[in-house]
């Protein structure tokens, strides 16, 4: 049963069109995904959907009590410097009629109820603004950039913390433009660009959307753009694009042999296609994967997913 | 409902909060106690009969009146829009209203907070100066509280204006200290009212901090505060208040 239904939502600032035409809806105990680019619609979206904003047009259908039942985690909020965790945790808890045990989450998330908001880290900051998201026991929780800014492990500790939240059976709706934060947690999840959802799929449907496509890496002096022109070759992109050719492998693109990195995306006889052009003799350092997440989302927006607006 | 219980939880902390912040406790209870205290009881002029205060001693009303004054004028102009605008340029405000509990409740436990802490360094500047200096107790206990009432009013309304006006917690901070400054000196805090120009104690007369330490000082001496200075703090707590209402917003 949908706990979330969201028809035609539009909504405008003034002359900017913030969210063109968002439509989808989110079953009882899943964690649902938004993606997309900065500037995409996303936070607009999810802002109306908690009732922060009023929506232009459309929508907007929420079976449980807005304020009661449904915690909201917002990006760039914070609480007064002096306030002590275990302070902010019990006084939320006391706005609502039904509240969580609050012990039980500051054990959790791990903190010191002592420590003041102002001597906090940010990943432990952002440990705070979930478990306060959750302090009134909601039936749906809404969090939005959840991770953004936080070191690898502050991230897998909070991704960590949203799957033990899961298993209570909490609707969760998780705003995001990491896929590794996807793929590792979210059941089904809206691509939306520009204002409008491209595509509502699992993450797996996603990839298989994107062709079941391969990619391969590699590095060469020649140029490439030849590559373009080969019926199985749906894109080319080269580190010289800005683009970081592959997860891991983030600066190390330009070396002193001036080489370039290479990706190509595409199906069937990706490999042989692209070696009668390019000899393998010409390439090094090359290998073949499977679509990944981080793909299928370029192939649907024509972007990559955590470059920022221009 | 257990809204009451929940906007009393709400006090309870942010009172908790307020007394964390040393420069807030310092400059609304100690500096106006502490200042009453030590130049009252160094200052040998201070508890001379003054004919210009009608035979009074300054230590008597006038020094205790400006006393309140400062705790009154720091509290609502500098203290409350600060805190008001910080709240609400980190999403706070916002944050509260995604809860249950309005974030009206959370500018309400502010005021009734900023108000308690007036009413406490009033009392601690009156008791203790009837201690030390043998200030008398106001004859007139209910004319003063009704001074106090009124000129507190008409402050946090403008304190509250303060919040709504201001778009950040830098320039809350500026705008409060280019009000509170000509305002303390209006007020007669450097140059009592009795020793200033004429034509700066009519101008005096109009201002909120005028009218509002002239009633103190009347009251405290056990006269009737004049009909003009009450007029005059009843005049800016409408015109203020309405603004601030108007004009103040939630994120």
């Amino acid at each position: 049963m949908a706990i979330i239904t969201v028809d035609n939502l539009h909504k405008t600032y003034g002359t900017r069109v913030a969210v063109e035409d968002v439509s989808f809806s989110v079953e009882e105990g899943e964690i649902f995904g938004v993606v997309g680019r900065n500037g995409a619609g996303k936070t607009t979206t999810v802002e109306c959907v908690a009732g922060l904003r009023t929506p232009t047009s459309g929508t907007i259908r929420v079976e449980a009590d807005l304020k009661q039942q449904v915690g909201v985690q917002l990006q760039d909020c914070s609480l007064p410097d002096k306030i002590r965790v275990g302070e902010a945790l019990s006084l939320y808890a006391s706005f609502y009629s039904r509240p969580a045990d609050w012990r039980a989450l500051l054990e959790e998330t791990g903190l010191d109820p002592r420590t003041a908001f102002a001597k906090l880290s940010g990943g432990q900051r952002q440990r705070l603004s979930i478990a306060l998201a959750l302090v009134g026991n909601p039936k749906i929780a809404i969090l939005d950039e959840l991770t953004t800014g936080l070191d690898p492990q502050a991230r897998r500790d909070t991704w960590e913390l949203i799957e033990r939240i899961r298993d209570r059976g909490v609707t969760m709706i998780l705003v995001t433009h990491f896929m590794e934060e996807v793929e590792r947690l979210c059941d089904r999840v809206a691509v939306i660009s520009a204002g409008r959802v491209l595509a509502v799929d699992t993450p797996e449907g996603l990839i298989a959307r994107a062709g079941g496509e391969q990619r391969l890496t590699f590095r060469t002096r020649e140029p490439v753009d030849g590559l373009r022109a080969l019926p199985d070759v749906s894109s080319v992109t080269t580190s010289t694009d800005g683009i970081p050719a592959q997860p891991g492998r983030r600066g190390r693109a330009a070396t002193a042999d001036d080489a370039v990195e290479v990706v190509v995306i595409g199906t069937g006889g990706l490999l042989p296609a692209v070696m009668s052009v390019l000899p393998a003799s010409l390439m090094s350092d090359l290998h073949v994967e499977r679509t990944t997440l981080d793909d299928a989302f370029l192939a649907l927006t024509g972007e990559p997913a955590d470059q920022p607006a221009a | 409902m257990a809204t009451i219980p929940r906007t009393a939880r709400l006090v309870a902390v942010e009172t908790k909060l307020f007394l964390r912040e040393p420069a807030a406790v310092f400059f609304t209870i100690m500096l106006p106690v502490g200042l009453l205290l030590a130049l009252g009881l160094s200052i040998p002029d201070f508890r001379k009969p003054d004919p210009l205060l009608g035979g009074q001693r300054p230590v008597d009303a006038q020094f205790p009146a400006l006393m309140v004054l400062l705790s009154v004028m720091m509290l609502a102009l500098s203290l409350l829009p600060t805190t008001l605008v910080t709240y609400r340029e980190r999403g706070m405000l916002r944050r509260m209203s995604t809860t249950p509990v309005r974030p009206s409740s959370l500018l309400a436990a502010q005021l009734v907070i900023h108000v308690g802490v007036a009413v406490a360094a009033t009392t601690l500047t009156l008791g203790l100066g009837h201690l030390a200096l043998d200030m008398p107790a106001p004859p007139a206990f209910w004319m003063f509280a009704g001074v106090f009432v009124l000129g507190s009013t008409t402050l946090f309304a403008i304190g509250l204006c303060l919040a709504a006006v201001t778009p950040n917690s830098r320039v809350v901070q500026g705008a409060g200290a280019a009000v509170l400054f000509p305002l303390l000196f209006l007020g007669g805090m450097w140059l009592p009212r009795q020793v200033m120009p004429e034509v700066l104690r009519r101008i005096s007369d109009f201002t909120p901090s005028g009218a509002f330490g002239q009633g103190l000082t009347d009251a405290l001496a056990g006269q009737a505060p004049q009909p003009l200075h009450l007029a005059v703090l009843a005049g800016w707590a409408v015109v203020a208040g309405l603004m601030a209402a108007r004009l103040f917003r939630w994120q």
